[in-house]
């Protein structure tokens, strides 16, 4: 592996495998919560969440970057206080890449799963109630695992979203080798350069290759759960 | 014992029920929108009433006048539905088990005895996906009664199943009735099921209570045959098997006198029993001689009411037993019956249908 890419690609590939990776874990429960609201919610706002969760998807990246760093920069109105409070600083960091990364993809996410939660027949989760289960129990042993692939789905699609993102990580957190140079920043750096396009070029084959693995990958989890409930 | 009373409107019908549901099986029936899913899902906890009260035995379940509520998972009921609803992602057996890994819910019955009572032994393993229609009624009853509940309530279990696969249910829920010591609230349009499992019957139509009693005395009552419907009114009789005939004929004994049917596989002594339809039943004033029938009971009549068409009803007492015959307002009057007087009851043989023939 070392061979065929040069340390400072390698960093940006292993880089953007870390913020997607914790921007899908960290992001999953409260996507299912808001997935589970959306879908089965009786309340005023609805349609105000569902509006604000689908906002990143319309919205230019550059904007959602922008008024993350306004929010969590260390001046914002979050950013300040998780800095004084708590010594976290997101703007500039890897971690702030995890979280522009996590809210571009949380739509995608939520989508899926809410797709999912609505497909479950209430009256499966009626029958577990009348059968003493309490509605915890009912969506720990009925409503979670027939949504399964929709959770998976959800979340491997985040993790794709995730590995591509581009324009909020660099409005947010810029573009630092080593510190929040993910894939697509590296591309974009290299195609700067003179000469870069062979180098650019690895890295694009890269990223097909790991968005093509993401894909087959849950159409392959998603029919095992599939063939699993359907009790072949 | 099951009581219950509560008003509730719905869009296009308002409730007004009020029964009671002693041991053995409760049906509710009557034509489809009477409300009966209503009632039983009332009781079950996910509708709740706009006013009334439900109790089973000293605890209550709804009271709208102490605004108690118990929800559905505390009611402590089990319930089987039209469409049996077992969770897909699980095995046949976890579904059994459901109300004692998942909920909790102390053990009740003992799992093997309800396993083999329903015959579903070779299915544990198996997913709900590949069971057919009677096999996956069977778990669902099966779950409901595993759960450990205080009363079994049923949404018409059978409805979604074609006359092969009722027959294959019905003598197991015959099973339960007489071996499991549970009030059973059995929804039904089904006319044949009710005088095959009932002990007692509550009649509704358009969301009232228009009779409830012990099913024999409801089923013979003439006033019950417009709930019913007029091809449904007709007597329940019990009856002993008595002898099997050499001709290929089995004797019954019963309170109302011999009757002959085709030979009967039940055993010699068992208790079964008849149904027999208004509408086949003929009547005569002096024993006829040189018919075919075979089943000619001495009886009286008790009283006659007259519907709006041009037919009758005749309610007839033979022995200890209640008759009811549909015949025509013509024959009533060419007769000239009236209450008191001894008339002979014309069964047709075939009338008694097997289906019909419950144990019991």
């Amino acid at each position: 592996m070392s061979d065929w890419l040069t340390p400072e690609e390698w960093q940006a590939v292993a880089l953007s495998l870390r913020v997607s990776f914790w921007a899908t874990l960290a992001s999953l429960p409260l996507g299912l919560w808001v997935a589970h609201l959306l879908a089965r919610g009786q309340f005023r706002g609805r349609q105000l969440l569902n509006g604000l969760v689908h906002l990143p998807l319309i919205l230019p990246p550059v904007v959602t970057g922008y008024l993350l760093l306004l929010t969590f920069g260390r001046k914002g109105a979050v950013g300040a206080v998780l800095d004084q409070w708590f010594g976290i600083v997101l703007a500039f960091r890897w971690t702030g890449a995890a979280l522009a990364a996590a809210v571009m993809a949380f739509p995608l996410m939520v989508r899926a799963m809410r797709l999912a939660i609505e497909a479950v027949d209430p009256r499966l989760e009626e029958a577990a109630a009348t059968l003493g289960a309490s509605r915890l129990t009912v969506f720990a042993t009925v409503t979670l695992p027939l949504i399964l692939p929709g959770i998976i789905a959800g979340a491997i699609l985040a993790f794709a979203k995730a590995m591509g993102e581009f324009g909020a990580t660099i409005t947010f957190v810029a573009n630092i080798p080593g510190q929040t140079q993910t894939l697509p920043s590296a591309i974009y750096s290299f195609l700067q350069v003179p000469g870069g396009e062979g180098q650019a070029a690895r890295l694009v084959l890269l990223a097909v290759a790991i968005a093509l693995a993401a894909l087959f990958l849950s159409e392959w989890i998603a029919r095992a759960v599939a063939r699993r409930i359907a009790g072949a | 014992m099951l009581s219950v009373a509560f008003r509730h409107r719905l869009p296009g019908l308002s409730l007004d029920v009020a029964f009671q549901a002693p041991r053995g099986v409760t049906a509710l029936f009557g034509r489809s929108g009477a409300g009966k899913t209503t009632v039983i899902n009332a009781v079950a906890g996910l509708l709740c009433p706009d006013a009334g009260r439900i109790t089973v035995g000293d605890r209550v379940l709804f009271d709208s006048a102490t605004r108690c509520n118990l929800p559905p998972a505390a009611r402590a009921i089990g319930y089987v539905f039209q469409d049996a609803r077992l969770f897909p992602h699980l095995t046949v057996r976890q579904n059994l088990t459901y109300g004692q890994w998942a909920a909790r819910r102390g053990r009740g019955e003992d799992p093997d005895r309800i396993i083999a009572l329903l015959g579903i032994e070779t299915l544990l393993p198996r997913r709900p996906g590949t069971l057919s229609g009677g096999e996956r009624q069977r778990v669902a009853i099966g779950r409901a009664i595993l759960s450990n509940p205080q009363i079994l309530l049923m949404d018409e279990p059978l409805a979604a199943l074609d006359d092969a696969r009722k027959a294959e249910i019905l003598p197991y829920l015959e099973r339960l009735r007489d071996e499991i010591d549970l009030p059973i609230l059995y929804v039904s349009h089904a006319m044949a099921e009710v005088a095959r499992l009932a002990t007692t019957l509550v009649l509704m139509d358009q969301g009232r209570v228009t009779a409830a009693g012990p099913v024999a005395d409801i089923l013979a009552d003439p006033a019950t045959a417009p709930t019913l419907g007029l091809r449904e009114a007709g007597a329940l009789l019990m009856a002993r098997v008595a002898a099997h005939d050499d001709d290929g004929l089995t004797r019954l004994d019963s309170a109302a006198g011999p009757l002959w049917l085709p030979q009967l596989a039940a055993p010699i002594g068992a208790t079964l029993r008849l149904r027999i339809l208004a509408q086949d039943v003929m009547l005569a004033t002096e024993r006829p001689q040189g018919l075919s029938a075979l089943n000619i009971l001495p009886a009286t009549v008790q009283d006659i009411r007259l519907g709006d068409g041009p037919g009758a009803l005749v309610r007839l007492a033979a022995g200890d037993e209640a008759i009811l015959a549909r015949i025509t307002r013509r024959s009533a009057s060419a007769l000239a019956l009236k209450p008191g007087q001894p008339v002979f009851a014309v069964l047709k043989a075939v009338s008694v249908a097997r289906e019909n023939v419950g144990q019991g």
